[in-house]
């Protein structure tokens, strides 16, 4: 073995500018609910409005991070991830409404056991349809992104028309599991019970995709993959493959944020999935193409600022995202934390 | 002597681009060919039509008496093809360990071979928790040729690895590769550093307009300023 030359390797310390800069984003969260603090004034209400901001955030979360790994991977736009958000949300509804007896019992386990059956069913269903979805619609268009974009969302017209032949055209209502109507009282405040679910949820969600990106061997690969596929291919591995897992899962993960959007606005429409597009679209975009801790933190940043100024101003609310999107992309034009980088 | 590689009549086009126009080319087993010739010739396609990264539009690529042209990339690096890309390829937000354990597709490193690595770039074992991003240029390097050392590869088709590195450097990434020939692994090696070239090779194929023009050994080659003038446009003693 020939020897290394003679030299010790030495890393300089990032300057704390540099070190406050890459740690900017995780501090824009708390920072913003200092604010909403600051701003609203009483306690209760910035309270009540905190937890409704971030289960809102945990909610387009959890539909939004299938959509970054997919658009990292393999450089592809799909539009008809609201499909998915829709069809979840109906056969989740769906499965509650047969389960009516379970629901509306007092019990906290029957109850919980219906959305755990719900959201089962949903994410079954919808990960199916994904599989099916990228193997007949995305995979013909890999490598073109104007026909991803028009056949994507011919897909997307497609499953809500199947929606309304299958669930018919009107809107349906539904009522929350007995135990997680109402609300609970904290320090004045009342904090709706199911946010409170929606928050953990998403939480345990959240943690459970870090700890698959960060400690399994596929994680890698797929952290990987976001960051230069070819050279994961150099390796040996076969990335379509893991692409075909990624959106599976990511079909699965918009079909549960479906039913959690259904029992949070506790009405499921088949163009639910397409109006939440706008914002699914704001989080990828503004936490970096390809970062799951990009959208966390920006499906965070755009719960909470929507609910705070529909408070605070009421007529922003509309524009409030729109701009939050516009501040971000002028201070970062790739995002807070892009692991793909704009080509 | 067995040729590990063997490419015929390769033709690769790039979009409207034709860069590849017949490309004939045999790489010993347990030698080191040098690919040469100016810049824009088509060496980095010819190693990336190989790999698999590039469709051939027409000819063959025998690989250990095996047809791949058809194989996808995949196929081509578990068969034992090892490739280091000219930008390095590294997983920047990975760490050094991330890019290593990834680099040993078929289980984790193993032990012995991970010491032969640090022998050979201590930096990275100093380095081995810190973000691949953060190293210098030359660690990077170090790092995409040890991510090829990961695993027990038959051929080695390695792009300027050289490039830009500082003196220290460069003899340190020679001496890696002289360890590999030295275990009797293949090397197809796009090399810009005549002094690099010249210790490392054992044959040599110059290339222009997408075509191999002149095969033979690399001490011939070494050694005949007038060859290397007629056939690169400069002498590559004057390097």
């Amino acid at each position: 073995m020939s020897a290394a030359p003679d030299h010790a390797p030495t890393m300089t310390r990032a300057s704390f500018a540099h070190r406050l800069g890459q740690a900017a984003p995780y501090l824009l969260v708390p920072v913003l609910i200092v604010l909403g603090f600051l701003s609203i004034g009483s306690s209760s209400s910035w309270l009540t409005l905190t937890v409704s901001g971030l289960a809102m955030g945990m909610m387009i979360f959890v539909m939004a991070s299938g959509l970054t790994l997919v658009f990292g991977l393999m450089d592809v736009i799909n539009f008809g991830h609201g499909a998915f958000v829709s069809l979840g949300a109906f056969v989740g509804i769906s499965v509650l409404l047969a389960l009516t007896g379970w629901t509306t019992a007092p019990s906290l386990f029957l109850n919980l056991a219906a959305v755990l059956l719900a959201i089962a069913a949903a994410m079954v269903l919808t990960g199916l349809v994904g599989w099916g979805f990228e193997r007949v619609i995305v995979r013909p268009v890999y490598g073109a992104h104007l026909k991803q974009i028009l056949v994507t969302v011919g897909g997307l017209i497609v499953v809500e028309q199947l929606i309304h032949v299958i669930w018919g055209p009107d809107e349906i209502f539904l009522n929350r599991p007995e135990t997680l109507k109402g609300a609970v009282t904290f320090a004045g405040a009342a904090l709706e019970k199911y946010r409170i679910l929606a928050v953990v949820l998403g939480l345990a969600i959240f943690v459970a995709m870090r700890l698959v990106l960060r400690r399994t061997k596929i994680g890698l690969i797929v952290r990987a993959g976001v960051q230069n596929g070819q050279m994961v291919e150099s390796l040996g591995y076969r990335l379509r493959l893991v692409f075909i897992g990624v959106f599976v899962a990511g079909s699965a993960l918009a079909g549960l944020g479906g039913v959690m959007w259904g029992l949070y606005q506790e009405v499921i429409t088949a163009g639910m999935g397409e109006r939440m597009m706008i914002l699914v679209f704001i989080v990828v975009i503004i936490g970096g193409l390809g970062s799951v801790e990009g959208a966390f933190i920006g499906a965070l940043l755009v719960g909470l600022l929507q609910n705070y100024i529909a408070f605070l101003a009421p007529k922003l609310a509309l524009v409030s995202n729109i701009g939050l999107m516009a501040a971000i992309l002028m201070w970062r034009p790739q995002g807070m934390m892009p692991v793909v980088k704009a080509k | 002597m067995s040729d590990v590689l063997r490419i015929e009549g390769l033709f690769t086009d790039i979009a409207q681009y034709h860069i590849l126009e017949g490309v004939d080319l045999a790489v010993p087993r347990g030698q080191v060919t040098m690919l040469l010739g100016r810049n824009g010739v088509g060496k980095t396609t010819t190693l990336k039509t190989v790999m698999g990264h590039w469709a051939a539009k027409a000819g063959s690529i025998r690989y250990d008496g095996q047809d791949i042209t058809a194989w996808p990339t995949p196929a081509r690096a578990r068969a034992g093809i090892g490739f280091v890309p000219e930008d390095m390829g590294i997983f920047t937000d990975l760490t050094v360990e991330e890019n290593m354990v990834l680099a040993a597709a078929s289980g984790p490193p193993d032990a012995a071979r991970l010491e032969r690595v640090f022998a050979a770039f201590p930096p990275l074992k100093t380095f081995w928790k810190s973000e691949a991003g953060t190293l210098s240029g030359g660690q990077k390097q170090m790092l995409s040729i040890a991510r090829a050392m990961a695993e027990e590869r038959v051929l080695y088709l390695i792009d300027e690895p050289t490039k830009g590195l500082a003196p220290a450097i460069v003899s340190t990434m020679a001496g890696a590769l002289r360890e590999l020939k030295g275990q009797g692994a293949s090397i197809l090696l796009v090399e810009q550093n005549f002094a690099v070239a010249k210790a490392l090779g054992d044959h040599a194929a110059v290339m222009d307009d997408g075509r191999i023009v002149w095969t033979g050994a690399m001490a011939e080659l070494a050694a005949d300023a007038g060859l290397q003038e007629r056939l690169m446009g400069l002498s590559m003693e004057a390097e």
